[in-house]
């Protein structure tokens, strides 16, 4: 499965400066694994070295966030857009 | 000296600040790493070229430890991550602390120590780190504590000649000592109060937030230790410790430095409180001592006279190597404040800056 992955700014130097990469893999999971083969530094902003999503990282697939539950497990359509963003959160500093 | 190189690790990112005149005047550079925390910094000039560290908090997208060979002018991120607890530890690295380039008998040897409680090791000048165990696996581990800025191991301090000896300094869990390279460790806080505790369980084996410890590497047995609420020596590198705090205005404080040359002097910056984290009367003063803590005296000349409401915090004061020695420290205020005269003296060399957390120096050409 091939899914488009929408960056935002603070990550696209990590992408070539590219907005949007491919991703591949039948769940976010195996996608994310995918995109650490080819761009391992954009991968580790998204996720802990345990695997885990960011805890102020949101994403979307397809609309929808996959916070919660296992997100990981997510299954990804051919096609699917997977959307990220940082989660409106903090402002300690 | 030659060029003189100064790390200022900000709430709000990099900035480092250079001398070309023996430290008389400073240019101060951009920004970099704008609107990420710097923490932690160290220049390690025990090879050429010499290699510039930075511990970033990047915010939304977790903790970056980068390096520069070019004194800041480029920064290199390796591909493989540099820092990182192991699958299945179910842990995973919040924060970078300290970066601590071991001695030079060991050139290629960088420690960090990062959040929660836990030291990694580079045996390749920081390109790779991997996690000290014998640590992370402590027994006692599962009982350490955060402190209030979190479970940082935030203190790294290696023997100048015995590498298996090293010692680790946690808030809030106490100091830690290797003797056999890191496969085991002993607390090392015998004689220091935990006073935030019951008053008959002051004095644990472990469990005190300890804030800094400092040494002379002429002097390895003996460290200068600042806890919450007390200031501490030990003659026997860390199996007992004493009170050196008579002469100082508060026992609380953060930053403690040693002297370069002078393993009896010692830098402090007290604060009035922990619940009043600026210093004693308001009054903006660096305490030193000459006799390893007997006496303290203040050091008040070129500091600002207003009322100072603004803490130094662990690791934003340093000495450099000069001699006379230079002494830095930045305040939450963003100010920085040098002196180049063994601290008789200061000058405000950069100001207007995000509150500083971090402040590393050294002469590089």
């Amino acid at each position: 499965m091939t899914s488009r992955l929408l960056l935002p700014a603070a990550l696209r130097r990590y992408a070539g400066e590219e907005a949007e990469i491919e991703i591949r893999g039948g769940t976010l999971g195996e996608a994310l694994d995918d995109l650490a083969m080819r761009l391992p530094q954009l991968e580790r902003r998204l996720r802990d070295e345990q695997g885990k999503l960011r805890p102020h990282v949101l994403m979307f697939v397809d609309g929808v966030s996959v916070r919660g539950g296992s997100p990981m497990k997510t299954p990804m359509g051919d096609g699917a857009e997977v959307f990220v963003a940082p989660a409106v959160s903090g402002g300690r500093r | 000296m030659g060029l003189a190189i100064l790390l200022i690790g900000t709430r709000k990112g990099l900035m480092i600040a250079r001398s070309t005149d023996d430290r008389r005047t400073w240019a101060v550079d951009d920004f970099q790493f704008l609107n990420q925390e710097v923490y932690s910094v160290a220049l390690d000039t025990r090879q050429d070229p010499p290699r510039t560290f930075a511990g970033v908090g990047t915010g939304h997208w977790g903790p970056l430890l980068t390096y520069s060979d070019d004194l800041g002018k480029s920064w290199t991120e390796p591909q493989e991550p540099p820092i990182g607890f192991p699958q299945g530890s179910d842990a995973s690295v919040a924060r970078v602390w300290q970066i601590q380039p071991a001695t030079d008998q060991q050139p290629d040897v960088v420690y960090a120590g990062v959040e929660p409680h836990a030291l990694f090791r580079s045996d390749d000048r920081g390109q790779s780190f991997a996690l000290v165990e014998g640590l992370w696996d402590h027994p006692d581990r599962p009982k350490w504590t955060p402190g209030g800025g979190g479970a940082c191991l935030h203190t790294v301090l290696a023997h100048p000649t015995d590498p298996d000896d090293l010692l680790v300094a946690m808030s809030a869990a106490g100091v830690y000592r290797t003797r056999d390279g890191g496969a085991t460790w002993d607390p090392a806080n015998r004689g220091i109060q935990a006073a935030f505790l019951p008053e008959d369980q002051r004095f644990p084996e472990f469990g005190q937030c300890v804030h800094k410890v400092a040494f002379h590497p002429d002097k390895p047995q003996r460290l200068f230790a600042q806890n919450h609420f007390g200031v501490y020596r030990s003659e026997d590198r860390g199996d007992s410790w004493t009170p050196i705090e008579s002469g100082l205005p508060s026992n609380f404080g953060f930053a403690l430095v040693v002297h370069p040359h002078r393993p009896e002097t010692l830098y402090s910056f007290p604060l009035q409180a922990d619940a009043e984290r600026f210093p004693p009367e308001a009054k903006l003063r660096v305490y030193r001592t000459e006799d390893a803590g007997a006496n303290w005296e203040p050091i008040s000349n070129g500091l600002p006279a207003d009322p100072y409401y603004a803490a130094v915090l662990r690791d934003a004061m340093v000495a450099d190597r000069g001699d006379p020695a230079g002494v830095y420290f930045g305040t939450r205020l963003g100010e920085v404040y040098a002196s180049r005269d063994d601290g008789d003296s200061w000058s405000l060399i950069a100001s207007h800056l995000p509150d500083i957390l971090s402040v590393r120096v050294a002469e590089v050409a």
